[in-house]
């Protein structure tokens, strides 16, 4: 998989929040053998160390990081935020969030392409978290962003994929463009869907965090991700209302 | 010199960001930094003057999803 001029095995991008201790967090990264990880960007006093021993962690692991902005609720707010993780991860990858909604922590796209579009002109490589919207999604690569990441359901539901229908339809209409299902995902089966679906790649992380066993699931959604992706790339048959026999009718004995 | 240092009320004595920054236990610790709602780079630290009541905001890697 290629993102930006950036080539990638994995097709498994994995979140570092939410891990019941940095070890588990480590072990998982492992395991699942992602490639590329997100983190973020916090206040820090100057007597803590938790935030560089955090960025000890990660750099151990060997994962490239994809920064978020989460939290940024205005287009202001997630092109500073994106600046300041430029100079912190010296990456020029960033996972654009610009939040308008509490809740639901529904993207509000009108903030995020206006970003998108700043920080594209700025020479970031722009992964904007988004909906399923096929126009939006236009917007963003007339932005000039490269990868689209639209939401399964909502961050941290395990929900899924809530409208396969319109994901199915992005995939049609961009057939070229990297699509990167982000958020909603609850289990492998989830992940492998999109994956069926022909998209590039799945972005999660609570769905592994949050089991029992973080590095087992995180190794179950690596199989499923790639067992997705062998699927779609098979070419899988057609469904059909009626039965079609597997075994030939022809040459039966007659009894 | 009193200023806001992520959301708290801090005394310091310099007045210049990098300087400043040292003092309050931030060096050579990988951070990033805002005043007042704009990011100012490493590069700007040493040029750069803090005034009484600024919000300065400092920011270093977390966990993320």
């Amino acid at each position: 998989m290629r993102v930006y001029s950036t080539k990638l095995r994995s097709r498994f991008l994995l979140g570092t929040a939410l891990y019941p201790s940095p070890a588990v967090m480590l072990e998982t990264i492992r395991e699942s053998q992602c490639e590329v990880v997100t983190v973020s960007l916090r206040r820090e006093s100057g007597q803590s160390r938790h935030g560089q021993d955090f960025w000890s962690l990660i750099k151990e692991s060997g994962a490239r990081v994809l920064p978020n902005t989460a939290g940024c609720f205005t287009a202001k707010e997630a092109i500073n935020t994106a600046h300041m993780a430029r100079e912190v991860f010296d990456t020029k990858w960033i996972k654009l969030e610009v939040i308008g909604e509490n809740d639901t922590l529904q993207p509000d796209v009108f903030g995020l392409v206006e970003a998108a579009r700043v920080l594209c002109s700025e020479g970031f490589e722009v992964f904007p978290y988004t909906t399923d919207d096929l126009v939006v999604s236009e917007k963003l690569l007339d932005a000039g962003c490269e990868v689209l990441m639209p939401w399964g359901a909502p961050i941290g539901s395990g929900q899924g994929l809530n409208n396969p229908r319109a994901l199915r339809r992005l995939r049609a209409h961009f057939p070229n463009v990297t699509l990167v299902v982000d958020a909603g995902v609850g289990l492998p089966s989830h992940a492998a869907r999109a994956m069926e679906m022909g998209y590039d790649a799945v972005l999660l992380n609570t769905a592994v965090a949050r089991a029992g066993n973080p590095v087992a699931m995180g190794r179950a959604f690596a199989m499923a991700i790639e067992s997705g992706r062998l699927a779609y790339e098979s070419e899988p048959m057609e469904a059909r209302n009626m039965a079609a026999p597997s075994t030939p009718v022809l040459g039966k004995a007659l009894l | 010199m009193n200023i806001q240092c992520n959301e708290k009320p801090v005394e310091i004595a310099e007045e210049i960001l990098a300087k400043a920054l040292v003092e309050l236990g931030y060096q050579s610790m990988c951070i990033a930094t805002a005043i007042n709602g704009e990011f100012v780079p490493r590069s700007m630290w040493a040029r750069t003057v803090l005034s009484p009541g600024d919000q300065l905001e400092v920011v270093a890697p977390m966990q993320g999803g």
